[in-house]
C-alpha cells in the first residue's frame, strides 16, 4: 500500500470511521513493513487504555460474562474494544469463531468496537496480531480493552500477561477443586470469578478459592495488590456489577501505585520481542522453500540434517539483513 | 489455488478468507447457516456468525469490524427484500459496499432478479451443492483481494 493511503486510513480512523478502523486492524494482523508504519505512528499515543484480560476453561462463559461488563462499562461511560481470540480447527485451518455470538448485542453500539482474531498455527503469530490490536485501539482512544482468550497454550499465557488486570473465569463443578484450575492459573489472577453462580454448587468453588487466595505465597501480586474473588451468574445479569466496581478499583490501584504504566512497557517490550521472532520465522520459512530439493537429499539418509538446520538459520539471517 | 484456499502468504503466515454469516429478522431457520458455516470452515475459511434475530445494521457493523471478505445471509421466512434492502443501504452508508454480498435460503424465482439489482452477488436456492457454495464464495473472496491489491500495490496490505 502506498505510504499516502496508509496515511489517508489512519486519518479516517482517528476521526472515528469504523471501516477505516477495521481495515487498519486487517493491516497490522501480520508484520509486514505496513504493519510497522502504523504502529509505530500509532503507538506514541497509545498507553492510557485499561487492558483487562479474561481467561478461563472453554465453556466457563467468559464470552457471555465479557458481554455483561460490556455493558456496565458502557452505562458507566467508557469505550470498549474487544479482542476475542478463538480456536482455529486443527484440521482445516478454518475456524468458526464463537465468541462474538455471544457479545453481537453490542455490535451497533458505536462506543464498542469487537473483533475476532483465530489462533492460527504460526508461532507468535496470534500474540504478535493481538498485541498489536490492543495497541491500535489504545491509540485510537477506547478506555477499555477486553481480550478474551481461550486459556491454554503459552501463546495465551503471553497475552494474559500484557493485560493490566487479569480476571480468571471459572465455573461451579469445573474447579471444586483448586487443583483443576490449570496450574498457574492461581498465580497470575488479579479477579477471580466464579460464574455461573445461579448453579447449586457455587458456593462450594467459592469457599475452594477464597481459601487457597488466602495462603500467602498465592495471595498477593507483584504490585501488591491481592487477588479478589466474585460470583457472578452471566445468563441471569447478578454480580456484574460488584465485578466491575474490583475492575476499576484494580484499575485506580495500578494507577496509583505507577504499575500501569510499568504494564504497558512490559506489553510493548513482549511485542516487540513476538514481533522479531514472527519476522525471523517468516525468513526460515522462506529459506526452507528455497531449500527443499537439498533438504530432501539430505532427509533421505539423515546425514547432514543438524547441518542442514544451521545452514537454513544462516540464510534466514542473510536474508534478514538484506 | 489448493483446496486449502487461502491466499497470498504474508510474512511467512497466510491471511485466510473472513466470511460473516448471517441470520436476521425474526427468522430461526438457522440449520442452512449453520450447515454453511461449517462447510466454509472446513474448507479452512475463517467464518463468524452472529447468530439469530440480528438486525441489518447489526450484521453491517459486524462485518466492518471483522473486515470481513464476503458476507453470507441466510434468510428462510420470506423477509428477504425488506431486509437485503436496508442491509445495502447500511453496508453502503459505512463505505463498505466493496464487501460482496450473497445470500441463501427458500427465495422464490421472481424475487431473484430485484434482488441481483440490489446489489447481491449470488443467490443459493435450497439444495444448492455445498462444493459449488464454497467454489462461489471463495471467487468471490479472490476477487475482492485482487480489487484491494490493484488500488494499494498489496493484497489487502
Ligand atoms: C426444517 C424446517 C423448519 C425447522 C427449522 C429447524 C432449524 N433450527 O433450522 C422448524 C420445524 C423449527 C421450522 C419452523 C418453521 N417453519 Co420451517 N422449514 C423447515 C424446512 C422443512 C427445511 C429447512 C432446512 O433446514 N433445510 C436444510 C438446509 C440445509 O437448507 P437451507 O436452509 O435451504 O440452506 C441451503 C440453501 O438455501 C443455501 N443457504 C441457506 N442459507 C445460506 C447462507 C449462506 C451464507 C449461503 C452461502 C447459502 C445458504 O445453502 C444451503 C445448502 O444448499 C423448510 C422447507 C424447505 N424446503 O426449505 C421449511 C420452511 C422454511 N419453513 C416454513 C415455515 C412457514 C415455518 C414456520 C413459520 C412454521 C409455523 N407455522 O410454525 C416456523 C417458523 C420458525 C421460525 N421461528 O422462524 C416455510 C417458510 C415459508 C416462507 N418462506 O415464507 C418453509 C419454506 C416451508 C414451506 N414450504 O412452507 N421449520
Ligand atoms: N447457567 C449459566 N450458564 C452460563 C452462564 N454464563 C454462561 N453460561 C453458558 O455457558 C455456555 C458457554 O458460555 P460462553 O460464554 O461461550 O463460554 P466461554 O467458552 O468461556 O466463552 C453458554 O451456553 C452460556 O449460555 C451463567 O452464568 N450461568
Ligand atoms: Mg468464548
Amino acid at each position: 500500500m502506498e505510504a499516502a493511503s496508509i496515511e489517508a486510513l489512519l486519518e479516517r480512523a482517528e476521526k472515528g470511521n469504523l471501516r477505516a478502523l477495521g481495515r487498519l486492524l486487517t493491516l497490522i494482523e501480520h508484520p509486514t513493513p505496513h504493519a510497522i508504519q502504523i504502529l509505530e505512528r500509532l503507538a506514541k499515543r497509545a498507553g492510557r487504555a485499561q487492558v483487562i484480560g479474561f481467561t478461563g476453561i472453554p465453556g466457563a462463559g467468559k464470552s457471555t460474562l465479557a458481554s455483561r461488563v460490556i455493558g456496565a462499562l458502557r452505562r458507566r461511560g467508557y469505550r470498549v474494544a474487544v479482542v476475542a481470540i478463538d480456536p482455529s480447527s486443527p484440521f482445516s485451518g478454518g475456524s468458526i469463531m464463537g465468541d462474538r455470538l455471544r457479545m453481537q448485542e453490542h455490535a451497533s453500539d458505536p462506543g464498542v468496537f469487537i473483533r475476532s482474531i483465530p489462533t492460527r498455527g504460526v508461532k507468535g503469530g496470534l500474540s504478535t496480531a493481538a498485541l498489536a490490536m490492543i495497541e491500535v485501539f489504545d491509540a485510537m482512544g477506547y478506555d477499555k480493552i477486553i481480550v478474551e482468550t481461550v486459556g491454554v497454550g503459552q501463546s495465551e499465557v503471553d497475552i494474559i500477561n500484557a493485560a493490566h488486570t487479569i480476571i480468571v473465569v471459572t465455573m461451579p463443578g469445573a474447579g471444586d477443586d483448586v487443583q483443576a484450575l490449570k496450574a498457574g492459573v492461581m498465580e497470575i489472577g488479579d479477579i477471580y470469578v466464579v460464574n455461573k453462580s445461579d448453579k447449586a454448587e457455587a458456593n462450594k468453588t467459592a469457599a475452594y478459592l477464597q481459601f487457597a487466595l488466602e495462603r500467602e505465597d498465592i495471595g498477593r501480586r507483584e504490585s501488591g495488590w491481592k487477588p479478589r474473588l466474585v460470583k457472578t451468574s452471566a445468563v441471569l445479569g447478578m454480580g456484574i456489577d460488584s465485578l466491575v466496581d474490583v475492575i476499576e478499583e484494580h484499575w485506580n490501584f495500578l494507577r496509583e501505585s505507577g504499575w500501569s504504566g510499568r504494564k504497558v512497557e512490559a506489553r510493548r517490550i513482549l511485542m516487540a520481542k513476538m514481533m522479531a521472532e514472527s519476522m525471523l520465522s517468516a525468513k526460515v520459512m522462506e529459506a526452507h522453500m528455497e531449500s527443499l530439493g537439498y533438504l530432501e537429499e539430505v532427509a533421505r539418509t539423515g546425514e547432514g540434517i543438524f547441518r542442514a538446520a544451521e545452514e537454513l538459520a544462516r540464510r534466514a539471517a542473510r536474508k534478514m539483513l538484506e | 489455488m489448493s483446496s486449502l484456499q487461502s491466499t497470498e502468504a504474508v510474512g511467512g503466515a497466510v491471511r485466510r478468507f473472513k466470511v460473516l454469516v448471517a441470520k436476521m429478522g425474526l427468522d430461526g431457520h438457522d440449520r442452512g447457516a449453520k450447515v454453511v458455516a461449517r462447510a466454509l470452515r472446513d474448507a479452512g475459511f475463517e467464518v463468524i456468525y452472529t447468530g439469530l434475530r440480528q438486525t441489518p445494521e447489526q450484521v453491517a457493523l459486524a462485518a466492518v469490524q471483522e473486515d470481513v471478505d464476503v458476507i453470507g445471509v441466510s434468510i428462510l421466512n420470506g423477509a428477504h427484500i425488506h431486509l437485503m434492502k436496508r442491509l445495502m443501504t447500511k453496508l453502503k452508508d459505512l463505505g463498505a459496499d466493496d464487501i460482496p454480498v450473497v445470500l441463501g435460503g427458500t427465495i422464490p424465482v421472481p424475487d431473484l432478479e430485484p434482488l441481483y439489482r440490489l446489489g447481491i452477488r449470488e443467490i443459493f436456492l435450497p439444495g444448492t451443492s455445498l462444493a459449488e457454495i464454497i467454489e462461489k464464495v471463495r471467487k468471490l473472496a479472490e476477487e475482492k483481494r485482487s480489487r484491494e491489491e490493484a488500488v494499494t500495490g498489496v493484497g489487502g496490505c
